[in-house]
């Protein structure tokens, strides 16, 4: 952990997060402390603009890129719990800013310094929970697309539940399949999505797990939602909440 | 069945209650990854094939009108005709115009997207002539009176027990149909005859060579093959960016095209067609015309979101998007549905009449990982929406709640105090199972499925930096 001593981390919440279930920040949170980092939770962060920026609205999406850029550029890195955020920033701040050369230069450096949660615990903090011992409880990994297509996310998840010894982690059949969550495609495509989670659920479902995790909220809250409508008890949480649990 | 662009949500709504449309694709979905995943065993470098194939398209582009020319000088040297259509009312005329000068009555048709683009079976029919489709899958959608809902399976959303119902009804005959087999054959003889009778052979094509003024016929039935050679006069229509410029290029698209659209390494034929009947030879057509339609393509050259017309029509985009495999083709309400039709209808078509081709995706990105000509498909389809929003094409609601959105969330001020009005509410209504049932502005989201209430409290707020 000798290297991350003293490397300042921007934890970036997401709005979905920040509002729906702070208790994955908080988690995240933890995570990041213990793996060695100096955590800074940098005030008046809210959405990434993400939501406007796939509507088309590239004005509102720029003012809340700007805003972001600004407020998490002067860090070492940025982490982020949920792959689409980290992929906003990541891959489509720097080409919103075609024609404004110091916003987009900062945006490349952002870029380069942010990782989704999952992967910055990999690949840069090179962090593991410690194994618990006693029974293993069945569990789902949910790959969101943003994570498995647009980050190359897949592993790494994988790696952090497997090391903590407490999962029998099932193969989901079709899990490159998008679960139709989609931003707003959900309330606008409503009866679309909730066909397309419920393929999902039906896969999830005939695993028979005790609990469903993902690394984006969006995902998580589209199939707990669907699950929660066809009956299941399966317990719905965001992986930063899985990993940081009884850690102590 | 006829379902128009602008339905997309009523028309979804009518596809997830159809058993059979859903038995359908759910077969075809289970299918098809397993079938590309065999066939691209045996085409391990598919990322540089595919990488080397998108060079030749965006080169064949760049010099479009150059090789567009030595293709129809080439045509014309072999004794063949070109002829280059603007729009689909242009082309329309021209095929027309040459059926009836050789006085055609009945026509035999191969499978051509372009001329379902162009409307062309209506046109001739107006004109007075019969149409024929002798693709399977073309025979049984005509037969239905309906469209194709696929690029390359137009009949993927019938079962094979609608198609027997079909058949019965139409050939009125007694035979036995169970099984595919019994229906390909009985299509197979009704079919056979019908080239001999006809006097025009329509085709389509996958590929034009600049090179040799090959046009380059792919299919796994040889229909086209019967429609070329039977009829006295030939006729190939297709678009613009069909173009390429040798037949080493013709190869690197064959180890793709199959692969991608069928699961298969080659489909069953493969014709190369340069002109009319030589002399001295004793088959084939003695007229032979091609006609190139652009129909708004060239609109795209030149321009960020030319890339789409890399697009060598396999269908694998729509295969595995989550969204077609739920709502099938007709759905689209245009030509060409799933992700490429999302990118390229509105440029055919427009920004408005095709607003939700390009709306309602989830831009979860499947498409652009089988791509065998990289097309940035999700770019494209954000580019259009981007477009669309700037032409206020979508509704003053919507505009009005994105910006309202985008102000709340660039002041922080302002954002705490939503949220702390807003959390506290949902929380109520919610109650104590924590569960929304039903949201105003929402309820899009309440189809089947409940909405977890916040978790109470935020993360951000009122921490020091």
């Amino acid at each position: 952990m000798a290297v991350n001593k003293g490397k300042s981390v921007a934890l970036f919440a997401t709005c979905l997060v920040d509002l729906w279930r702070p208790a994955v920040a908080r988690a995240a949170e933890r995570l990041l402390i213990k793996a060695g980092f100096k955590v800074a939770v940098p005030s008046g962060q809210t959405c990434c603009g993400q939501v406007n920026y796939n509507s088309g609205d590239q004005k509102g999406a720029r003012k809340l890129a700007r805003r972001h850029i600004m407020l998490l550029a002067p860090f070492d890195y940025v982490v982020v719990p949920s792959g689409s955020c980290a992929d906003m920033i990541k891959n489509h701040y720097p080409a919103l800013f075609g024609g404004d050369l110091d916003v987009q230069k900062t945006a490349q450096v952002l870029s380069g310094k942010t990782y989704e949660l999952t992967e910055f615990l990999v690949r840069i903090a090179r962090w593991k929970p410690a194994r618990e011992k006693g029974a293993k409880r069945k569990l789902v990994y949910h790959d969101s697309c943003s994570c498995q297509r647009s980050l190359r996310i897949y592993k790494e998840p994988r790696l952090l539940l497997e090391a903590q010894g407490k999962y029998d982690l099932q193969a989901l059949t079709g899990e490159d399949r998008c679960c139709g969550f989609g931003g707003l495609f959900s309330v606008k495509y409503g009866e679309v999505s909730s066909h397309m989670a419920g393929k999902k659920t039906a896969a999830i479902t005939a695993l028979e797990p005790e609990i469903l995790t993902g690394a984006d909220l969006g995902c998580l809250l589209n199939l707990s939602g669907k699950l929660k409508a066809e009956g299941s008890a399966c317990e719905v949480r965001h992986i930063a909440e899985i990993l940081a649990e009884e850690e102590a | 069945m006829s379902k128009t662009p602008l339905d997309f949500e009523k028309g979804a709504h009518e596809a997830l209650g159809s058993a059979t449309l859903q038995q359908a694709l759910g077969k075809f979905q289970t299918g098809y990854p397993l079938l590309r995943a065999r066939a691209m065993q045996s085409l391990p470098d598919f990322e540089k094939v595919r990488t080397k194939a998108a060079r030749i398209k965006d080169f064949s582009l760049k010099n479009l009108e150059q090789l567009t020319n030595q293709y129809r000088e080439k045509v014309e040297a072999n004794g063949g005709t070109v002829h280059i259509c603007e729009t689909a009312e242009d082309a329309r005329k021209t095929v027309v115009e040459i059926c009836r000068q050789v006085e055609a009555k009945k026509i035999t048709k191969s499978k051509s997207m372009v001329t379902e683009e162009l409307a062309l079976n209506d046109a001739l029919e107006a004109a007075g002539m019969e149409v024929l489709e002798t693709d399977l899958g073309e025979y049984i959608v005509q037969l239905a009176g309906e469209r194709p809902s696929h690029i390359v399976g137009p009949a993927l959303h019938k079962t094979k027990e609608e198609v027997a119902k079909l058949f019965k009804a139409h050939h009125k005959t007694r035979r036995k149909r169970e099984t595919g087999e019994q229906l390909v054959r009985e299509a197979r003889e009704v079919l056979r005859e019908q080239y001999f009778a006809s006097e025009v052979g329509i085709t389509g094509a996958n590929f034009l060579i600049a090179e040799t003024g090959t046009a380059v016929i792919v299919t796994n039935e040889g229909n086209a093959d019967l429609c070329r050679i039977l009829p006295k006069t030939h006729i190939v229509v297709t678009s613009m960016e069909k173009v390429i410029p040798t037949l080493d290029d013709l190869s690197v698209f064959l180890r793709l095209l199959a692969r991608s659209a069928s699961g298969q390494e080659m489909t069953s034929y493969t014709t190369l067609v340069s002109g009319p009947r030589g002399p001295g030879e004793s088959e084939g057509p003695t007229s032979f015309h091609v006609v190139i339609v652009d129909g708004g393509r060239s609109k795209l050259l030149g321009t960020e979101q030319q890339a789409l017309l890399r697009c060598i029509k396999c269908g694998a985009c729509m295969n595995v998007c989550p969204v077609y495999m739920s709502v099938g083709g007709h759905t689209y309400g245009w030509v060409y549905p799933g992700p490429i039709g999302a990118v390229l209808n509105p440029v055919l078509n427009g920004f408005g009449t095709m607003y939700h081709n390009y709306q309602a995706s989830t831009f979860c990105g499947a498409c652009e990982e089988v791509c065998p000509v990289k097309i940035p498909l999700t770019k494209i389809m954000r580019d259009w929406r981007t477009r669309a929003f700037q032409e206020r094409i979508p509704g003053l609601g919507a505009r009005l709640a994105l910006w309202l959105w985008a102000a709340i969330a660039a002041n922080p001020f302002l954002y705490n105090l939503a949220a702390g009005a807003g959390i506290p509410i949902l929380r109520a209504l919610a109650g104590k199972k924590g569960v929304l049932k039903s949201l105003p502005f929402a309820n899009g989201w309440m189809k089947d499925r409940v909405l977890d209430a916040p978790e109470g409290g935020r993360f951000v707020r009122g921490r020091k930096r």
